[in-house]
């Protein structure tokens, strides 16, 4: 594949996991999305950063999680995950918080780097 | 950068995302409950003049007819789908749902 | 310029079927192409063909089949989203089709704007 063929996407996670689909039918996206060898990123930003979060059990909602798809990430393509900083310090999380290693930067940084893609995806 | 937000400032976070992640120089478009932050005179809970020292805040006129917003805060620019459109085609746009 | 539109909610319980559809009309108007038009999450509710909508308000389904024969726009729900709500080939309206996300990524990566309606 040329180079000039492949294109920058950004998947914004804003969605908090469980209490709706999005997070989850956002993860279904990416992971399609990786069989196009397009350069993907992850961003977390507001309720997002639940959905990475350890120590999730789902067992007792009844609810099939996902948390262990993000272990197989970066294997379909996604190349940084960055986390929100202002969102993570105001829910009382650090980065070891997370089931996969995040990249921890400000708000403007994501905003600059949102701007560098040729699409972003909100879930 | 064009950003669409369309959830109400005063139920959502989304706008005050938003407005920290968007680079200066950048748009947000305000649509459908996203309008209810232009009233004027409504409780600063996102404060628009701040947005607007280094972003342009457009908002979307049938979304603002539709709720009787009779007053628009000032500085906001009220354009149509045609408006949308353009500033779709001028930059990339990403919706904060 | 080309356009993909997508749209994440379902009709009526959400303006964005209504807003997507605005634009989309607008851009057409305007000469724009559009690439196509995917429906994700609830969204895949939008292109039904069970729905009955009152006669005195539009008709989102109708709006979307009568756009998409018009102009030849590709209008695709998500299988997998689909199948989760009960929705398939037999339920979609005129002009409209069932397929997989990998048509999101192939509009997405072809077209030079995506618009999200949430």
């Amino acid at each position: 594949m040329n180079d000039d063929d492949v294109k920058k996407i950004m998947f914004i996670m804003r969605q908090a996991p469980h209490g709706t689909i999005y997070s989850y039918e956002g993860l279904e996206t990416i992971l399609v999305f990786g069989a196009f060898e397009q350069e993907m990123s992850m961003a977390f930003i507001g309720d997002g950063i639940f959905a990475a979060v350890k120590g999730q059990d789902t067992e007792g909602i009844g609810i099939k999680g996902f948390i262990k798809t993000y272990g197989v990430l970066e294997d379909y393509g996604v190349d940084h995950m960055y986390v929100d900083k202002e969102s993570m310090e105001e829910r009382g999380l650090t980065p070891e918080d997370f089931v996969v290693d995040v990249e921890v930067v400000s708000a403007a940084e994501i905003g600059r780097i949102m701007e560098e893609q040729h699409a972003t995806i909100p879930y | 950068m064009l950003h669409t937000v369309n959830k109400s400032p005063y139920t959502h976070s989304t706008l005050a995302e938003c407005s920290k992640v968007a680079t200066p120089g950048s748009s947000i478009l305000l649509i459908e409950d996203g309008v209810f932050a232009v009233q004027a005179g409504g409780a600063k809970v996102v404060d628009l003049n701040e947005i607007m020292k280094d972003k342009t805040v457009y908002a979307l006129e049938p979304d603002i007819k539709a709720r009787g917003i009779s007053k628009v805060c000032e500085g906001v620019k009220v354009i149509g789908y045609d408006g949308f459109v353009d500033l779709a085609v001028e930059s990339k746009s990403h919706a904060w749902v | 310029m080309k356009f993909t539109v997508l749209v994440h909610e379902g009709p009526y319980n959400h303006q964005a079927a209504d807003t997507a559809y605005n634009f989309t009309k607008a851009a057409i108007a305007k000469g724009h192409e559009i690439v196509r038009i995917f429906f994700y999450h609830d969204g895949v509710y939008n292109i039904t063909n069970q729905a009955e909508p009152p006669q005195d308000d539009r008709d989102i389904y109708k709006r979307w089949s009568d756009i998409a024969k018009d102009n030849g726009i590709d209008t695709v729900a998500c299988i997998a989203a689909s199948k989760r709500r009960g929705i398939n080939d037999k339920y979609m309206v005129e002009g409209t089709r069932i397929s997989g996300l990998g048509q999101l990524a192939d509009a997405v990566i072809g077209s030079e704007r995506l618009v999200t309606f949430g």
